[in-house]
């Protein structure tokens, strides 16, 4: 008899590798699922593949997921996250030329310091005429959140100070090279492919700006939670079995030369190797420089759908979008993320699982002991590098506190 | 109704084009994928805009949408939900589409369902084509084996025909695997006295 099926859509990216790796090793067959894989080179496609019945889920940006449930740009269509594909692995590069002009040194830069520094080269292009443009993946990326907050932070207004447009991650190094952008916040392995080149020099990683920023999600449509529940609850296991395994020293270089192939990331192999080991080449021919926590994929329960995390991506979705924060919106964009379906998948296993649901975002520096159902949480620094704390309770004022776009 | 087709294939382009005009929709805007896109589209001034699923920009695509909220044409993804089927037939086929706010969807069933026909002829088209190059190869390399037999085993035409034949029957494969299992072999082995 054949296996219960899940295609899954993706696009080439280094934090594509749970679905990867679960078909690859093993992790989906062991619980009992079969995994085909749908490879598309736009978010657009990957999202309407999953709503038109192509595939039954996504690697798909975080915010895409609630955008899409809220009914951004489009009808809006339920979609439910019950599994982080991880956190961070995204950085932003510039192009060389503006590298150059900064002082980028031989380690990665302080964000406070080099966006003061950006800020008087920012103005300056836009009083010449040709203002500063950055590249983003995705308007409903956590990229485009990211990006967004550090600039913004360190007083440039976006969208009036600098111009942000969208960057396809394959073509984002071709961008910086023919000057279409000036920096661009992508995944890996596309910075370090526009590194490796010598057209653009890592000047900050994502995690820089908030420690244990949300990244990639499974996401499906609620109706296939509702109708194939226990092989969802499958698909979780084999994901979390190959997040575990995504970690583990000794499988690293396969695993870098299994994403590297052509049906994959079709990408070289040593930029793989390079972004999922923490180890990041900030500029041509650079040794690797070790980043913690560069790449989040496993551990402190990363992998758990926190409804705190959906509030901040909804928060900055207001923010940039300049909206309303209104309250049934908010939960609606809250309840995407669904850790009683994680919880219930991984029950009885050797998983991590948190007690709540819910928590202050950006509130941990030192490594904190956390309330847990199963198994012994300790989460560890989670700041955002302006100091600031999320609480998902109050959306509003958290807003208020922010600087103005 | 002014109708923006953007497409990476300029054949299948040209394709769409002469369906929508057989059909009475003359205001076309063929995007040129060699220029700039965006602002062709600002001023093409399109209500309609078709574009390929595979399309590499498409996010970029959306995102200049979603700007266009702010102006004074807001275009949006066409997803009538009166009928998801229609709409799931143009995922299939491959193809998407953008529409001008306040378009009636009367007006715009007929474009989507222009454009998804020729998607689907496009894509027969192509398949048909790749038969037709197979079939091709196919042939060479029976005439080629057929050639090798007549040679060395000093048969005429038909026994060489005959001679493969019987071998794929008998050894249940298609007569163009012996055929190019004989080529190879007689590559490899060819100067052999």
């Amino acid at each position: 008899m054949s296996l219960p099926l899940f295609r899954i859509g993706f696009m080439p990216l280094v934090d594509a590798a749970l679905p990867i790796l679960a078909r690859e090793q093993g992790f989906a067959a062991d619980a009992g699922i079969e995994i085909d894989l749908v490879r598309d080179m736009t978010w657009a496609t990957v999202r309407d593949r999953l709503l038109y019945g192509h595939s039954d889920a996504a690697h798909l940006i975080a915010p895409l997921a609630i955008a899409t449930t809220l009914g951004r740009g489009r009808a809006a269509v339920p979609l439910c996250v019950p599994f982080v594909l991880g956190l961070n692995g995204n950085a932003i590069t510039l192009s060389t030329a503006l590298g150059d002009r900064l002082g980028l040194g031989d380690g990665l830069a302080d964000p406070m310091a080099l966006g003061g520094r950006l800020k008087t080269l920012a103005l300056q292009r836009l009083a010449a005429g040709r203002p500063l443009r950055f590249g983003v993946v995705h308007r409903y990326s956590s990229h485009n959140y990211m990006l967004r907050y550090w600039l913004a932070a360190v007083g440039i207004v976006p969208d009036r100070e600098v111009e942000i447009s969208v960057t396809s991650p394959p073509f984002a190094a071709d961008a910086l090279a023919a000057g279409e952008v000036d920096g661009i916040c992508v995944g890996e392995p596309w910075n370090s492919v526009a590194v490796d080149r010598g057209v653009g020099r890592i000047a900050l990683v994502t995690a820089q700006i908030w420690r244990r920023g949300v990244e990639k999600v499974l996401a499906l449509q609620t109706h296939t939670l509702a109708e194939r529940g226990e092989d969802v609850a499958a698909l979780v296991r084999a994901l979390h079995a190959a997040a575990r395994h995504f970690v583990a020293p000794e499988a690293v270089a396969e695993n870098a030369a299994i994403l590297a192939r052509r049906e994959y990331l079709d990408a070289p192999v040593d930029t793989i190797l390079r972004a999922i080991t923490d180890r990041i080449r900030l500029s041509r021919g650079a040794p690797p420089l070790h980043v913690p926590d560069f790449m989040f994929q496993y551990r402190e329960a990363a992998n758990f759908p926190w409804r705190s995390q959906a509030a901040w991506l909804y928060s900055q979705m207001q923010r940039w979008d300049g909206l309303p924060v209104l309250a049934d919106e908010a939960k609606a964009a809250e309840a995407v993320f669904r850790p009683d379906v994680y919880r219930a998948a991984l029950a009885g296993s050797g998983a991590t699982l948190p007690g709540a649901s819910s928590k202050l975002e950006g509130a941990i520096g030192d490594p904190l002991a956390a309330g847990s159902t199963q198994g012994r949480l300790l989460l560890g620094n989670d700041r955002f590098f302006d100091g600031r704390a999320f609480d998902p309770d109050d959306i509003a004022a958290y807003l208020a506190a922010l600087p103005k776009g | 109704m002014r109708i923006a087709i953007i497409d990476t294939s300029s054949t299948r382009a040209a394709i769409i084009s002469d369906g929508l005009r057989e059909s009475g929709l003359h205001d076309l805007v063929v995007i040129d994928a060699g220029q700039p896109m965006l602002r062709q589209l600002e001023q093409a001034k399109a209500d309609v805009v078709l574009i390929n699923l595979e399309n590499p920009s498409r996010d970029i695509l959306e995102d200049f949408f979603a700007m266009s909220r702010a102006l004074a044409r807001p275009i949006a993804m066409f997803v009538d939900q009166s009928d998801t089927e229609s709409m799931g037939a143009a995922i299939d086929a491959g193809v998407s589409a953008y529409v001008v706010d306040g378009l009636s969807k009367q007006r715009i069933r007929p474009v989507v369902d222009v454009a998804v026909r020729r998607f689907q002829a496009f894509s027969r088209l192509q398949t048909e084509l790749a038969e037709a190059r197979t079939a091709l190869a196919d042939r060479q390399s029976i005439d080629r084996a057929k050639a090798i037999l007549m040679k060395r085993r000093g048969l005429d035409e038909p026994a060489a025909y005959a001679l493969l034949r019987g071998h794929a029957m008998r050894t249940n494969r298609r007569i163009v695997e012996i055929a190019e299992s004989i080529v190879t072999s007689d590559a490899l082995m060819g100067e052999m006295p």
